[in-house]
């Protein structure tokens, strides 16, 4: 078992004026290790993903990331350089929507080949390659590489903006609703990818969703937010199968088939 | 190691559903169980359909929580005994890992993935190489007989025999040293059957300690060497 957490959040809230959007939110997030959030929409769960990830200023709480040299900061205090080169790094965001994540305009090699040279990959011939690697990787043919997102599908929008989150090896992943948007067939190939991705990377994650399946299928361990706070969490088999809060026996109760 | 010591001490364990949705409706499900699991023996859980074998299975895989008592499990790596029923998803995680293993009555399949590739995967995940793991895995499946044709496709259009013998393959394929069967065999036929009870004798032959749930007679009386009369723990009559 690895013995330090890379991520760690305590007592976070994010309030607008007198209305809570989230608050009393503490978890780790440990090596390799995939967390997902789940609630229903208005929850507080992607409020709760964007001051974490440092898209959105907290009200009040921790939250520390464990850097590359073992320093263990609160966000807060790093500069602005340094997050943002955390974020083009060590950190991935894959948005529910892939035109959130993507440049739309330029081409799906550019896409991935991008956040190589913001980490200061200067070779076109091998970000070229290394991009096309990628490609293939979350299943794009090599020959689409020239072609820009806006004439791909959804699901191969979303393998785009998988591979471009994961070209510089980042050790931290954040994911709002990834499946979301995708038809089924669509969502258990993307679903399939990111599970595989994850493990063959050791990624940490932590993922948003509503569909507990996806949670399932993804996480190791599971918090259950309702009205802006955690009402339940847990190793994610035992929240499904044995859920204690009223609320989260209500989410599981309204799937069919789990 | 003393292989006299137990390597799954269960003791005052109870378990109750409290039914929300149902008005807050508290079903009793056991109380006071307590029972050892000592290497090489394969313990049954015995008892009428209801009187919670399963959730006993389940909450000692940390698949269910208990409401008290403890789930005392050998940690294979560092020999101690370490509380399963008080520990943090962690634990739980490590002890799966290395320590417990788990065969379910039913398989839950992964879309896209191969039955070679599900049977495999335990072993990737504790660091074996692919190659290696898909090969042992193709071993299994074929002395479970599964036709070699469905190797690589996913199990979810199989049948119910077959989908159980991937079940199979994966719970046995790693070396945990504590196995927990439920139900293994409830829908094999007989060649089949007799399979899953040599792989059973094999597993307890160098050590493994088994709990399982068997309601098939022959394969109980193949493989028991002890039951354990589960109606003794059961909480219901108390409601």
């Amino acid at each position: 078992m690895s013995t330090q957490p890379i991520l760690s959040i305590r007592d976070l809230a994010r309030r607008y004026g007198a209305f809570v959007a989230c608050a009393n939110i503490s978890f780790d997030v440990w090596p390799g290790e995939v967390v997902a959030i789940v609630g229903e929409s208005g929850s507080g769960k992607t409020t709760l993903l964007n001051c974490i990830s440092g898209r959105m200023e907290r009200s009040s709480g921790e939250v520390r990331y464990r850097m590359r040299d073992g320093r263990f900061p609160d966000l807060q205090d790093l500069s602005e350089a340094e997050r943002r080169f955390l974020a083009r790094t060590d950190w991935g965001f894959v948005h529910q929507n892939p035109a959130d994540g993507l440049r739309m305009r330029v081409s799906a090699g550019a896409n991935v080949g991008e956040r190589l040279m913001a980490i200061g990959d200067r070779h076109y011939g091998n970000i070229r390659q290394t991009a096309a690697d990628w490609l293939e990787r979350v299943e794009i043919a090599a020959m689409r590489i020239d072609d820009k997102p806006v004439s791909f599908s959804g699901g191969m929008r979303q393998r785009l903006q998988i591979a471009r989150n994961l070209v510089t090896h980042p050790r931290l992943i954040f994911m709002d609703e990834p499946t979301g948007g995708l038809d089924v067939s669509v969502q258990a190939r993307v679903l399939d990818l990111l599970r595989m991705l994850v493990a063959d990377l050791g990624l940490s994650v932590v993922i948003v969703t509503h569909d507990l399946a996806v949670a399932r299928l993804l996480s190791q361990r599971m918090i259950v937010m309702k009205s802006g706070h955690v009402v339940e969490q847990g190793l994610t088999d035992r929240v499904l199968d044995d859920p204690r809060h009223p609320y989260t026996q209500l989410l599981v109760a309204s799937i069919p088939e789990n | 190691m003393d292989t006299s010591a137990p390597l799954l001490d269960v003791s005052s364990v109870a378990k109750s559903f409290t039914m929300h949705l149902r008005g807050g409706l508290r079903l009793p499900v056991v109380a006071n169980v307590a029972f050892t699991v000592h290497p090489g023996e394969c313990v049954v859980l015995g008892g009428p359909s209801g009187v919670g074998k399963s959730s006993i299975l389940r909450m000692v895989y940390g698949n269910y929580a208990v409401d008290a008592g403890q789930i005392l499990v050998r940690d294979q790596t560092t020999q101690e005994m370490a509380d399963l029923a008080t520990g943090d998803p962690r634990l739980v995680l490590d002890l799966r890992q290395n320590s417990i293993g788990y065969v379910s009555q039913f398989l839950r399949a992964v879309p896209r993935v191969s039955a070679l590739d599900v049977v495999a995967e335990p072993l990737v995940t504790r660091g074996v190489e692919r190659n290696v793991a898909t090969s042992r895995a193709g071993e299994m499946l074929e002395r479970l007989n599964l036709p070699s044709a469905l190797f690589t496709l996913p199990p979810a259009t199989f049948s119910g025999g077959e989908k159980q013998r991937v079940n199979i393959a994966r719970g046995f394929i790693t070396d945990h040293p504590i196995l927990l069967l439920d139900e293994p065999t409830a829908s094999l036929d007989a060649a089949n059957r007799d399979v899953v009870v040599a792989m059973i004798k094999e597993k307890l032959g160098v050590g493994t300690a088994i709990l399982g749930i068997f309601h098939d007679i022959p394969v109980r009386e193949a493989v028991a060497t002890r039951i354990i009369d589960v109606s003794a723990f059961s909480a219901r009559e108390a409601a």
